[in-house]
């Protein structure tokens, strides 16, 4: 019983204060408002826009809301393993798209 | 490593819970018996697949359409091939030895998450009901080959839509399948259990589970985005409103050529423990086949676009897919190097699971070379959309992943049902199989050079000829498949009583009782050396 009590408080310790939260979520919506922008001036910029800030945001997602920043180092490689493998698909899937 | 064939547990195979049999196996979360609910089901739907398969062969016996419809050609054409992929080859290894002899293989109880386990066949029983489904509702059987190419598929008044939602959510399943796995070779392999003491099985499904879980996503939202567009015309696929078809294609072939390795490198894990048990040696080159599993995964993620050359792909584009295919090759052939020196100066002992093990390797060599013949933008260009296509990838995904399955099937049977097959029956078995299987599908790659495009319910006279002996070599086929399938049934209930290690195996499933008791061990082993210590033997070469 004291051990979970123990376990809950430092897992309540870990969390941020809701300043953070805040600051994440009003990052979010700026981002999400810049690709909106970005949209409505050219559908290339909306692509680079979709391509480069989206992956920001989910970023910001993983570390803050869910917590990748508590995680110990293998939990943070594998999402990096994930992400680098969406990266080289994308290079791949530009090689075509790009050239044609 | 310890050793204990006798045990106070009762066999997985005995319900001594309070439900009892049907249900008893329904709510289990027995690794053991899953995998064997598995194997039932994608055994019914293989013999499904080979029926319609067989039928299709009738139709081409003569150069004008009888028996059958174009249309229901093209319908079955296309269940044919959604049934092979997603509910029998796909699932096949890993669902059935993954989860059968993983934990056993690496000295646990079970896998990380079993009810997890459970949950993921019901989902692959789900998929699959939605797949026959799809045949009798809506406007009928899909007919856009297993593919289902935009924009096609968009515009087709088949039952797309409920086909792609199955095999949405048979690739559920999958992803389910490879995070138990990957779990549970992380967290639960016995003391002493290094990396590098796995055996090599275990190597394959661990890359094979990471492409599960990387690749299957992007096909999943593919698919919804087909249903999306089909239901609500939001345009990301259909020319027509500015989409790009090729962006299906990237889309889909970024799983389905994964997807391949996926069947493939399971395959290679169960020959890979096969060939040294019936050599009494062990593995030549540990580390090279460990580490080219995990290549094969990795480059042959980044190979998807050989499927395109044709569609009309940037020139950059094709240049690199034509290296990153020709790479591939690399990890593949270090494997077969390795089983073969592996027999070099082996004890042989010629038993049916070497038989089929040799027959893999025989196969796949065949269909992995004309794959690096495809690799070629010069020659793919001409044999792309042909008969060549269809052999080469019947080569590797039946004489491969297939001829695999049945060796693993003939090397772990008295294992898993503590019974022994009749191996003259096997024997007889095998020369129909082999002999049909090469009339079938090298005269389909003769058919491919000769010009003979696939998905052609007629064909032309001069083709005539080389499809009449690919549909006498798809009835010695059949014939090979009911011999054996026929035996192994009888067997499960006739065959005499397995000794525990009948082939001289030293790797862990072969120190416990056949069949295996409930929790696999009385206590968990502790490992001190690698999976392949055959001393006497060695000390004998």
């Amino acid at each position: 019983m004291s051990e979970h009590v123990e376990q809950a408080s430092e897992h309540a310790a870990e969390h941020p204060g809701y300043g953070t939260f805040i600051k994440v979520w009003v990052a979010l919506v700026v981002l999400t408002g810049c690709l909106v922008g970005m949209s409505l001036v050219s559908q290339t910029y909306a692509v680079w826009g979709l391509l480069t800030l989206t992956p920001l945001k989910a970023g910001l997602v993983f570390y803050f809301f869910m917590h990748l920043r508590y995680e110990g180092p293998l939990f943070k490689v594998v999402v990096l393993v994930t992400l680098g493998t969406l990266l080289i698909f994308f290079a791949l899937l530009f090689s075509d798209v790009a050239f044609r | 490593m310890s050793t204990q064939a006798s045990t106070a547990q009762p066999s997985y195979l005995v319900d001594t819970g309070t439900r009892k049999g049907l249900m008893a196996w329904l709510t289990t979360t027995d690794h053991k018996r899953i995998g064997l609910l598995y194997l039932y089901a994608m055994l019914t739907f293989f013999f499904v697949a080979v029926g319609i398969g067989f039928v299709m062969r009738l139709v081409q016996l003569t150069t004008f359409q009888h028996l059958i419809t174009a249309r229901t050609y093209n319908a079955l054409f296309t269940v044919h091939g959604v049934i092979m992929i997603f509910l029998f080859v796909v699932p096949g290894i890993p669902a059935v030895f993954g989860n059968f002899f993983l934990p056993i293989l690496i000295g646990a109880k079970d896998v990380s998450f079993p009810r997890l386990n459970l949950l993921s066949w019901y989902v692959f029983m789900a998929g699959a009901i939605f797949a026959v489904l799809s045949l009798f509702t809506g406007g009928g059987a899909p007919d856009t080959g297993w593919t289902f190419y935009a924009p096609f598929s968009l515009k087709t008044g088949t039952n797309v839509s409920l086909a792609v939602f199955a095999a949405f959510v048979l690739g559920f399943s999958s992803m389910l399948t490879g995070i138990n796995f990957i779990t549970t070779i992380h967290r639960l392999r016995a003391p002493g259990m290094k990396w590098f003491r796995m055996p090599l099985m275990c190597w394959a499904l661990y890359s094979t589970a990471w492409i599960q879980l990387l690749a299957t996503p992007i096909v999943a939202i593919t698919l919804v985005l087909v249903i999306l567009e089909r239901f609500f015309g939001i345009g990301i696929f259909d020319p027509a409103k500015g989409g790009d078809p090729l962006l299906y294609q990237h889309l889909f072939w970024i799983y389905s050529h994964p997807a391949v390795y996926i069947m493939i490198l399971p395959a290679m894990g169960v020959i890979t423990e096969i060939i040294p048990t019936f050599a009494k040696r062990p593995i030549f080159g540990y580390k090279a086949i460990a580490f080219s599993s995990m290549s094969i995964a990795g480059v042959g993620s980044l190979v998807w676009a050989h499927h395109m050359f044709t569609s009309g792909l940037s020139s950059l584009s094709v240049m690199l897919f034509s290296l990153l295919t020709m790479i591939v090759a690399v990890p593949s052939a270090i494997k077969v190097f390795n089983w073969v020196s592996t027999l070099y100066k082996g004890s042989i002992d010629f038993q049916p699971p070497l038989l089929f093990a040799l027959t893999f390797i025989f196969l796949f060599c065949i269909g992995g070379l004309t794959g690096v013949m495809q690799g070629a933008l010069a020659i793919n260009v001409h044999i792309h959309d042909t008969y060549f296509i269809v052999g080469h990838f019947h080569y590797v995904m039946f004489g491969g992943t297939g001829m695999a399955l049945f060796a693993g099937l003939l090397y772990w049977f008295p294992k898993m049902w503590g019974r022994m097959y009749s191996r003259k029956a096997i024997y007889a078995s095998w020369f129909p199989m082999f002999i049909g299987f090469n009339m079938l599908y090298f005269g389909m790659m003769i058919l491919g050079m000769m010009g003979m495009p696939r998905r052609y319910y007629v064909h032309l006279p001069q083709f005539h000829f080389m499809h009449v002996v690919a549909t006498v070599g798809s009835w010695f086929l059949v014939l090979g498949l009911l011999m054996f399938f026929g035996t192994l049934i009888y067997a499960m209930f006739k065959g005499e009583k397995a000794e525990d290690n009948p082939w001289g195996g030293v790797t862990l499933e072969w120190t416990i009782p056949s069949p295996p008791p409930q929790e696999n061990f009385e206590e968990i082993p502790t490992i001190t050396q690698g999976p392949y210590h055959f001393v006497q033997q060695e000390g004998k070469s």
